[in-house]
């Protein structure tokens, strides 16, 4: 009962969130209520039992995917004006494709029979246990390639938006190896002068 | 009122992903909005798995979550450092003006 009205409340914050995420006329203001929106679904998730994953969803996507936005949001000098041209001009047929695909969801959803019979099976042991059991046992080798792919976006997003500035100075160890006597020392003969 | 079941979770992320849907529909001319529009997709999707995983007792379905989280973290640094990188070139994002390889 009063699971229900917590979930009813952070499901509006949820719905609500999201929709000022698509009408907000600034990318940071959307962004912020993007945080709101994970927020409420950390919650919601933390009402499923899904306590690891809600903690992770705060930390990775509040903490990082979400300061990343802002930071580019912010970076980016955007003039705005242009990028709203065509929301008036789409605001029906955004609706009606939308509203047609939630009608048609619904339709199927609210007849879940199967969901309503199972009932939660209460254990003693805590989500986070479960998980790292079933991650380091049957999903070691998904969660390996799961590194890889972090890895993979690392090296690519810096390989993407790294440029060679030309005004620092770096070593080249290539040309430090190269180098010769003759690049580098000039011997000259001068007379000998007296000393006095 | 009586307790949380099934289908309640999964109507509210049907309400999430026609709410994204609309919003590429709406700002189809600001690449920063429609990925953000694409991370509140993969929120629903997150949560009809956590929905199902929960009602019936399957720790598969968290296990699916985390892989997807980590993915949709790997796709939004690329994306966004696409975004950087386009803006860096050609001085905007908006859609209409990326259309360089006619496709």
């Amino acid at each position: 009962m009063a699971t229900k009205l917590i979930f009813y409340f952070f499901a509006a914050t949820l719905t609500l969130a999201a929709f000022r995420v698509i009408t907000a006329r600034n990318p940071v203001h959307a962004a912020l209520f993007l945080v709101l929106a994970f927020f409420s679904s950390a919650a919601i998730w933390l009402l499923l039992q899904a306590e690891f994953l809600a903690i992770t969803l705060i930390l990775v996507y509040v903490g990082a995917v979400m300061i990343l936005f802002l930071f580019v949001v912010m970076m980016l000098d955007i003039n705005l004006a242009p990028l709203r041209e065509g929301f008036a001009k789409y605001l029906p047929v955004g609706f009606a494709v939308s509203i047609l695909i939630l009608i048609e969801m619904i339709m199927v959803v609210s007849h879940w029979k199967t969901g309503l019979a199972t009932t939660v099976t209460a254990t003693n042991i805590p989500n986070v246990e479960q998980l790292g059991q079933l991650l380091y046992s049957a999903y070691l080798y998904p969660f390996e390639i799961a590194a890889l792919i972090l890895l993979v976006a690392m090296v690519a997003a810096i390989a993407l938006t790294m440029r060679p500035h030309t005004r620092a100075k770096y070593q080249k160890p290539e040309q430090q190896v190269r180098v010769r006597r003759e690049d580098r020392l000039r011997l000259i003969s001068l007379p000998a002068e007296p000393k006095d | 009122m009586g307790p949380l079941i099934l289908s309640d979770v999964l109507i509210l992320s049907a309400v999430l992903f026609c709410v994204s849907v609309a919003g590429i529909f709406l700002n189809r001319k600001n690449l920063i909005i429609i990925l953000m529009c694409i991370e509140l997709m993969l929120l629903a999707v997150n949560l009809n798995f956590i929905a199902f995983s929960h009602f019936n007792a399957d720790m598969t379905g968290q296990i699916f979550v985390f892989f997807i989280l980590t993915v949709a973290a790997a796709e939004s640094a690329i994306g966004l450092a696409i975004l950087v990188v386009l803006f860096r070139n050609k001085n905007t994002i908006n859609v209409d003006d990326i259309s360089t390889m006619k496709g």
